[in-house]
């Protein structure tokens, strides 16, 4: 065990050296570039031309410059947007992170819960009209873009049908911390958190059906049956054990990837101040050295969660362990 | 606005085709080569691949969308000018991003079929490696790529309307169905129509295009456990 987490320790440093590699010459060596013109965002002056020119290193050699930016990213942490007046960009981002964390917790519950529901109750509704109407739901929920989902939900919760006594107490678009005001932290994200669930919803559930609907062959279901287990142990505790193990790894991804910069539409469309949001407003001012950074977050956030994946799932599956 | 929609459903259709077939092109001829020559081939480019697949698919679009587009001007590599308001530089985008999820299945398969009987044998014959690669392996691990491709093309017209939603996909005077749904953004409240008539039109082509992509799965590889993220 200890010879494989060491192994993947290793092998996770590798991938994040590579990754910060890759992100830097994406934006400073794409031939046909000039970087200062993009690390100064728009209509720069001179004077700032110069400056970045000098701070960056760009009139030395490309592992200099790599070096100096990983220095201001990492070490010093001062590294300062352009476009966006003195803007610091790694203390942005840790500002940004805990609502990134409160949308995709929240959404997460909610699609777990759900989509566990959906998937069972369709194996169970088989052969019924309701299995395939469930399945037709999923396949919908998958369809749809995030962002027209959010901006279809806020039509109606802010706007048409505010006045209905059912959405009244949905309060204008925003984030409060849930340290201020936990109730007010709530009520704003229970929609954003319904509208990022739903694409998980249905994938995981159409995932869950299959995984079932594929161990009820197995050998041991028919010896659960047949030693007399009433048909909700065979499913709760047989089948649907078995089936999880994709389900959880399958979570510990998309889990990664949200964090890591996967919210950024439901985070546009909400107004929620996170990363992605932070992204967002970079884009429009073309801020290269905030997206950069977040580009790296995001990466990084997303190979560290795969490798705990991978040592969690070792661990509780012995098979997957080098001997 | 009826007129603007058709006119946008062109672009993402065309960009959601044109991405999803030239991912699928590029990481056949990576697989195969990697599947077929093994050793240092297949380290490099597995490796290359683990590294896109790190990068969560949007980010990776960001960043290589902000480079490309920044310039008013467009880019110009030798004889290839870029325009960045053309629908190639989209296209090209999401296509890359993708590769390594078709990648990966595929180059799997091309390790498999490579010690098969039958590549014994056309060696035995003298075939030539592009002829092994492309006449003996080719044909036995294409329905891999065409299972995946409907589906891709689901996954590749919803990445370009959220890139276009996000400014950074097709760019002015041209539209597509993202950008529409951006501009009905601003309009949302007092003429929603402008962007709800754009996504029913993403979710109705997506949805079509998972139910086709179900539906050849089943009919060409009954045992595959496709798991195509949307």
């Amino acid at each position: 065990m200890a010879v494989f987490i060491a192994r993947r320790f290793v092998g996770l440093v590798v991938v994040l050296f590579a990754i910060t590699v890759l992100t830097f010459l994406i934006f400073f060596a794409t031939p046909g570039i000039d970087p200062t013109r993009q690390l100064a965002g728009r209509n720069p002056t001179p004077e700032t031309v110069a400056a970045i020119k000098h701070e960056f290193g760009l009139d030395r050699s490309l592992p200099v410059q790599y070096a100096l930016m990983m220095k201001r990213l990492f070490i010093s942490r001062d590294l300062v947007s352009y476009g966006n007046q003195a803007l610091k960009v790694v203390p942005a981002i840790t500002s940004a992170a805990p609502v990134t964390f409160s949308l995709v917790i929240g959404a997460a519950v909610i699609w777990v819960v759900f989509s566990i529901l959906v998937g069972l109750l369709a194996v169970v509704l088989k052969g019924t009209v309701f299995d395939p109407l469930l399945m037709i739901l999923a396949l919908i929920g998958i369809s749809m873009p995030v962002f027209w989902l959010g901006e279809v939900v806020n039509l109606v919760t802010q706007d048409r049908a505010h006045g209905f006594f059912l959405f009244s107490w949905v309060p204008p678009l925003g984030y409060t911390p849930i340290t201020h005001d936990p109730f007010m932290w709530f009520k704003q994200l229970v929609f954003p958190w319904i509208t990022l669930s739903i694409l998980y919803i249905g994938f995981y559930a159409r995932v869950l059906r299959a995984n079932l609907l594929e161990v009820e062959n197995e050998d041991y279901v028919r010896t659960a049956r047949a030693k007399g287990l009433s048909e909700r142990k065979v499913l709760l505790k047989h089948m649907l054990r078995t089936s999880l193990i994709t389900f959880v790894s399958l979570f510990g991804l998309d889990f990664g990837v949200l964090v890591g910069g996967g919210a950024l539409l439901t985070e546009v469309v909400f107004g929620l101040p996170g990363v992605g949001l932070l992204t967002y407003r970079s884009l429009v001012a073309l801020d290269l050295p905030v997206i950069m950074a977040t580009v790296i977050y995001g990466a990084f956030f997303i190979t560290i969660a795969n490798a705990l994946v991978d040592v969690v799932y070792a661990r509780l599956d012995p098979r997957i362990r080098p001997a | 606005m009826a007129a603007r929609v058709l006119y946008g459903g062109r672009a993402s259709l065309e960009i959601g085709i044109g991405s999803a077939v030239i991912c699928c092109l590029i990481a056949l001829v990576l697989a195969l080569i990697a599947g077929f020559f093994g050793r240092i081939a297949d380290a490099v480019l597995s490796r290359l691949m683990d590294l896109i697949w790190a990068f969560p698919v949007y980010l990776l679009a960001i960043s290589l969308a902000t480079v490309l587009l920044t310039k008013p001007n467009g880019l110009e590599w030798g004889f290839v000018h870029v325009d960045p308001s053309s629908l190639w530089v989209p296209t090209f985008i999401i296509a890359i991003v993708y590769v390594p999820y078709v990648f990966r299945p595929v180059r799997g398969q091309v390790l498999s079929a490579r010690h098969k009987e039958y590549v014994e044998a056309a060696i035995a014959q003298g075939a030539s490696n592009v002829r092994l690669m492309f006449v003996e392996i080719l044909p036995n691990v294409i329905t891999t790529v065409i299972v995946m491709l409907p589906l891709m093309i689901a996954t590749t017209v919803l990445t370009e309307a959220a890139l276009s939603f996000l400014s950074i996909g097709v760019q002015p005077p041209k539209a597509s169905w993202g950008t529409i749904i951006d501009d009905g953004q601003a309009l949302l409240y007092s003429r929603p129509m402008v962007a709800i008539a754009p996504g029913i039109m993403i979710v109705l082509t997506v949805l079509s295009l998972n139910v086709l992509g179900d539906g050849v799965r089943d009919a060409l590889d009954p045992r595959a456990k496709l798991r195509m993220k949307a």
